[in-house]
């Protein structure tokens, strides 16, 4: 895939690599280097992977790996979870006069 | 030269970058030993009450609604002792611009960033402190950047903050996002020095006392509505500056009987800073691993007196279980019309256990609630959650186990606010003071600020020393 000079655009960094981690990083953590993401617009024609320089919206300029174009919110809702409907129900019968616990 | 922009190097510039970045000399509140001016800290730099108000009215911040939770008081009756169950009412903070009270601690400190000349502000934050930001600066014409904890090692991101950096970009901020660990202060540090911006710091006399607006005005619209101060206000907790702001407000208002409590998600067991367990939690904030480690040590923030000291005011502190806050964020929505949080019903979970102790002629207030949406909302962090490998199932939430389960209650009974020993709790904070200090020495300065720091006695001060064996 290829970006335009002036596309919306996602690059990724690694900030520090697992050696020049924070002395205080559980173990786990430490195993891994502190990766960065930054959205910007890219100032050359490139292909994914490769190192390209952005312009961010607040128009700092910052270089790295090329790994999207026009980024996507993709979060949800998730798939239904369908224990949640017990709860409305449950609740209402107790007020309806139902069983109560003591 | 060119600067040493290793993380050794940066983190050796740390004060010299922090003072430009907040504008305050913190060392003139200082005392040389454990104690330091606070109240004097809170005035010189923050704003009055009045001041703030105008602030934060001026940009659409504050004068929430105050909503009664009959249906909600009606099943925390219907469980409870004959005679029990206060009625229950809730402060609607989502109501802000940006939906959460996080507007107020915002509204204030991108003011005095523009009065003060910055042409940007930076905050580290991956919550609702970081939309409540960008919308600030929106208004007041400033740059935005927010720097987020946001992806495990696998680039999976947490849902909520995802969610979190949308809304922040759509209110024109730039958003920095970063895998797990402590060293996004160093990202921080680097973006604070390269633009000259103002540190919007969570923790700042400005943003604390931005809070206490909510209990000025929470107080004024009781003795407005029922005629009197409510009995306890529950707090949801996680760096104490909500708790420490309404409170503060609270006593401003001359409501000093109200009682005042803590409540955080119950995730004990669970690393802040270890990639693996990252998104094995289910709430970004107020939970136990900010609440506690913060209440016991509040100078961990990012400047060097934090102006969020909840012990000062704290009267009890509680949690809850994930499963216990998930089904009341249900409940709300079923029974009140109200879909909110889920972080932000921590303290609704903890007050519809606690009413059940009060009687009905009393009144528990949960002082804020906050908005929701798509990766924030319980659907999304529940089918999250599974696929985690998280067990979901009905029971009781004892049996609940942060990081393998979550326990939604088998019956509105279950739900219980559970103590912590405050005594304990504050001998923790002592021994931080003494220990991270390295002190071997009291004054009575130390004495007197250490009665306030812990809402204790001298004797109480003195009992915890003597344990130590430090010398008065
Ligand atoms: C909705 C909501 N409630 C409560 C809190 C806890 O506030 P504090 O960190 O000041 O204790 C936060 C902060 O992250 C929040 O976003």
């Amino acid at each position: 895939m290829k970006a335009n000079r002036g596309e919306w655009v996602k690059i990724y960094n690694i900030v520090l690599t697992s050696e020049e981690r924070a002395p205080q990083v559980p173990d786990d953590t430490r195993k891994v280097p502190l990766e960065s993401w930054v959205k910007g617009f890219i100032q050359s024609d490139a292909e994914i992977g490769q190192f390209v320089e952005v312009v961010t919206i607040t128009g700092r300029r910052v270089e790295g790996e090329l790994v999207e174009i026009n980024p996507a919110y993709t979060h949800n809702y998730g798939k239904f979870v369908p224990e949640l409907l017990q709860i409305g129900i449950q609740a209402r019968s107790i007020l309806a006069g139902g069983d109560v616990h003591e | 030269m060119s600067k040493d922009m290793s993380y050794q190097g940066l983190m050796a510039r740390r004060n010299e970058i922090m003072k430009q970045a907040v504008g305050i000399d913190y060392s003139i509140f200082e005392s040389g030993s454990i104690a330091f001016d606070y109240e004097k800290m809170m005035r010189e730099t923050g704003y009055t009450l009045e001041e703030m108000q105008k602030i934060q009215g001026d940009t659409g911040v504050g004068n929430t609604p105050v909503l009664e939770l009959k249906n909600l008081t009606a099943l925390a009756r219907k469980v409870a002792p004959k005679g029990k169950g206060a009625r229950i009412f809730i402060k609607d903070e989502a109501s802000n611009p940006s939906g959460s009270f996080k507007a107020r601690r915002a509204a204030n400190a991108v003011y005095h960033a523009k009065k003060l000349g910055y042409k940007g502000v930076i905050a580290a934050t991956s919550g609702n402190y970081g939309a409540a930001v960008a919308s600030q600066a929106a208004m007041h014409g400033l740059k935005c950047i927010i720097v987020q904890e946001c992806y495990d090692s696998k680039g999976v991101g947490q849902p909520e903050i995802i969610e979190k950096a949308r809304k922040c970009e759509a209110y024109g901020a730039e958003v920095v996002q970063l895998t797990v660990g402590p060293e996004l202060f160093y990202t921080f540090l680097k973006l604070l020095e390269e633009t000259g911006y103002f540190n919007a710091s969570l923790y700042t006399p400005f943003g604390i006392a931005g809070v206490e607006t909510l209990g000025y005005e929470l107080a004024i619209q009781f003795r407005e509505k029922i005629g009197r101060d409510p009995d306890v206000v529950v707090c949801t907790n996680a760096g104490g500056g909500n708790l420490t702001g309404t409170a503060r407000g609270l006593i401003k208002a001359g409501a000093e009987s109200v009682n005042v409590v803590g409540a955080s998600v119950n995730l004990q067991g669970l690393h802040m800073a270890s990639d693996e367990q990252f998104n094995k939690k289910s709430f970004t904030t107020g939970h136990t691993g900010f609440g506690m480690p913060f209440s016991t040590w509040p100078d961990r923030s990012d400047v060097p007196r934090s102006a969020a000291r909840p012990l000062r005011y704290m009267d009890r502190y509680v949690t809850v279980s994930q499963g216990e806050v998930f089904y009341m964020t249900e409940i709300l929505a079923q029974l009140e019309g109200l879909e909110r949080g889920p972080a932000g019903n921590t303290s609704l979970a903890a007050a519809f256990s606690i009413a059940q102790e009060l009687n009905e002629d009393q009144i528990i207030v949960v002082q804020e609630t906050e908005y929701t949406g798509a990766g924030k909302h319980i659907q999304a962090q529940l089918s999250f959650a599974r696929e985690n490998g998280i067990e979901i199932r009905f029971g009781n939430p004892e049996e609940e186990v942060p990081g393998q389960n979550i326990i939604l209650p088998n019956h509105p009974s279950l739900i219980k606010a559970r103590d912590f020993d405050m005594d304990k709790i504050r001998k923790s904070y002592i021994k931080n003071c003494l220990e991270i200090r390295g002190i071997e020495k009291i004054s009575d300065a130390d004495m007197d600020f250490l009665v306030q720091e812990t809402k204790s006695s001298y004797d109480f001060v003195k009992e915890s020393l003597a344990e130590r064996n430090i010398q008065l």
